[in-house]
């Protein structure tokens, strides 16, 4: 802003410390960040090793193994990803292609922003209550991954929606008006032209299920074993952050905790990336 | 539904209608979730309350498993002083960091304090618990001379940090939807754009800056793994900023692993999750009510 010379100086003063505080605070923000991942990659990349990454833990050597959780977290990304793909897409079409406006719409909206601020270790306790306990699936893979499903709904539901909204509707008119049934309309214009949108949310999902670990602890298991994809849907498998966990607060191996840390903030960076690259892309298009 | 296009073609027909179900089941999944969740939790809650009794479960100081004694006391005062120590400490540094990124910053600085943010809630809770763990806790107990740092404190200091990125960007979205108008009036009436910052678009935004506070209190109550590793998980009534403390959230998370199924001990653990899914509902409830009116403002 312009000096203005006929300001008094006590209100020069505040308006510079005004400024300054604001300052402050927008800097505190990148301070916070730098000095977290600083520190992360710091205590955590001496100790990512070829052989951290690529053996299971043993006891009999002493030495930590990440494959087993690697593995486990894959695991848990794909199957999750194939149950709430359609289930949530499903959803944002019925929101914005059969129900738009509708009272019942505004009630599922309304029940997706609640999911949205449910904690996720309430999402642990009543997944362990119905997967584990009342469907006998046992803690596995299979179980966190129904209890990650409604966790991530609401994420997946609101980008879908949002990038459905963005389809002119001109486009639905033309496919209707070339003869197409609505289901044919949505299949072969609306959803390739929402993809990119739909690919956004899946990045951020794949982004919460990796870092979350409260809803897993009791849905997924602490397993430190290495499954093939069939097994470990029903046999306890910790993925990387729970892994974190027991090696921090339970084993108190700082060393295999920060080198997780450091593997999981990298993991945050590129999904980060990759959400940002898929939006652009998104821009770019329309 | 009957379309006029698919009339007389059968398999088109029944196709038409059987992905209309699909999309109506897939929508209505929200509603029975919820509904779920809130059954599960009532039934599976409710029979520890009666049998310990409401009044005994809810002011009782004392969580003593093996001597049945169950009072959620300890952890409610706990999570609601942790809740309010995080809000206190990070909704004024999200809201500064919001006008800054809002009205203050120069873009190409707006763009990486953005990514900053959004990097920052992207960093999964329980990495924040593990620098807590090894950086924070033994810094309060140097700078405090304190017998083990893992205390209310540092439990507030992470969970300010945490609840951060959400405020930040709740915030400056509602502050970014303050007419321009608002600010042109206040600054040709000659206060400098500092004044207008503060005394002008500030209050023109309250109740999206409000839903930003809700929203961070809302995070910060049900958060359960990077609490549990900086906050001492000793059932104490918060007496002091120093004593080691458990939280609604980690009396779940750290008792639910040796609570045998069936017994006393883990019903009431379910009873927790009840009384915490309450206090996140009253919030969520708030949050969609500032959220609402925040709606109403911008479409005037």
């Amino acid at each position: 802003m312009a000096e203005d010379k006929t300001l008094s100086p006590v209100r020069k003063r505040h308006d510079f410390l005004l400024q300054a505080l604001l300052s402050a605070s927008g800097a505190l923000v990148c301070i916070l960040l730098f000095f977290l991942t600083g520190y992360l990659l710091w205590r955590g990349l001496p100790y990512i090793t070829w052989n951290l990454l690529t053996k299971e833990p043993s006891m009999l050597q002493g030495t930590a193994g990440l494959l087993p959780h690697i593995a486990s977290t894959l695991y848990i990304v794909v199957t999750t990803l194939v149950l709430v793909l359609p289930l949530g897409v499903g959803a944002a079409v019925y929101l914005t292609e059969y129900a738009q406006g509708s009272r019942l719409a505004a009630w599922v909206e309304f029940a997706a922003e609640i999911l949205a601020g449910v904690p996720s270790i309430i999402f642990g306790l009543v997944g362990m209550l119905f997967f584990v306990q009342i469907w006998g699936l046992g803690t596995g893979v299979l179980a966190g991954s129904l209890t990650l499903t409604i966790m991530i709904l609401p994420t997946i539901l609101r980008t879908t929606q949002e990038s459905l909204k963005t389809v002119p509707n001109a486009y639905r008119e033309g496919a209707m008006g070339l003869g197409a049934g609505k289901w044919r309309a949505i299949r072969t214009v609306v959803l390739p032209s929402a993809a990119d949108g739909i690919l956004t949310g899946c990045i951020l999902a794949v982004g919460r299920m990796v870092g979350e670990s409260a809803a897993l602890l009791f849905t997924a298991g602490f397993g430190t074993i290495l499954y093939g994809w069939w097994e470990s849907l029903t046999s306890s498998s910790a993925t990387l952050s729970v892994a974190l966990y027991l090696y921090a607060n339970e084993r108190g191996d700082t060393d295999t905790a920060f080198a997780i840390a450091a593997i999981l903030a990298l993991l945050t960076l590129a999904v980060n990336l990759l959400a940002k690259l898929a939006g652009r892309k998104l821009k770019r298009s329309r | 539904m009957i379309d006029s296009r698919t009339a007389g073609h059968p398999r088109r027909e029944a196709v038409e209608r059987t992905m209309t179900l699909f999309f109506f089941l897939c929508g209505m999944a929200a509603i029975v979730f919820v509904l779920g969740i809130s059954l599960y939790l009532i039934v599976s809650g409710l029979p520890a309350v009666r049998e310990i009794g409401l009044w005994k479960f809810l002011t009782g100081a004392v969580w003593s498993p093996k001597q049945e004694q169950f009072g959620v006391l300890p952890f409610l005062l706990t999570s609601v002083a942790g809740t309010a120590g995080a809000v206190l400490i990070g909704v004024p540094v999200g809201l500064l960091a919001a006008l800054f990124l809002a009205k203050a910053a120069p873009p190409c600085l707006a763009t990486v304090i953005r990514t900053a943010v959004e990097l920052l809630a992207g960093i999964p809770s329980i990495v924040y618990g593990l620098v807590g763990m090894i950086v924070l806790v033994p810094a309060i107990q140097r700078m405090f001379g304190l017998a083990s740092g893992a205390s209310l404190l540092a439990a507030i200091v992470v969970l300010s940090v945490m609840i951060l990125p959400s405020v930040i960007s709740v915030a400056e979205t509602a502050l970014a939807a303050v007419p321009r108008e608002y600010e042109e009036a206040s600054l040709a009436l000659g206060a400098t754009w500092m004044e207008t910052v503060f005394h002008v678009t500030f209050p023109a935004a309250r109740s999206g800056i409000a839903a930003s506070a809700v929203l961070g209190a809302g995070r910060a109550i049900g958060e359960a793994m990077a609490v549990i590793m900086v906050s001492g998980n000793v059932p104490n009534l918060p007496g002091s900023l120093f004593q080691p403390v458990r939280f609604l959230t980690t009396a779940i998370a750290s008792e639910m692993s040796y609570a045998a199924a069936g017994i006393l001990h883990r019903m009431a653990l379910y009873s927790i999750g009840l009384v915490l899914f309450l206090f996140v509902m009253c919030i969520n409830v708030l949050l969609h009510i500032f959220i609402k009116k925040e709606g109403k403002h911008g479409r005037r």
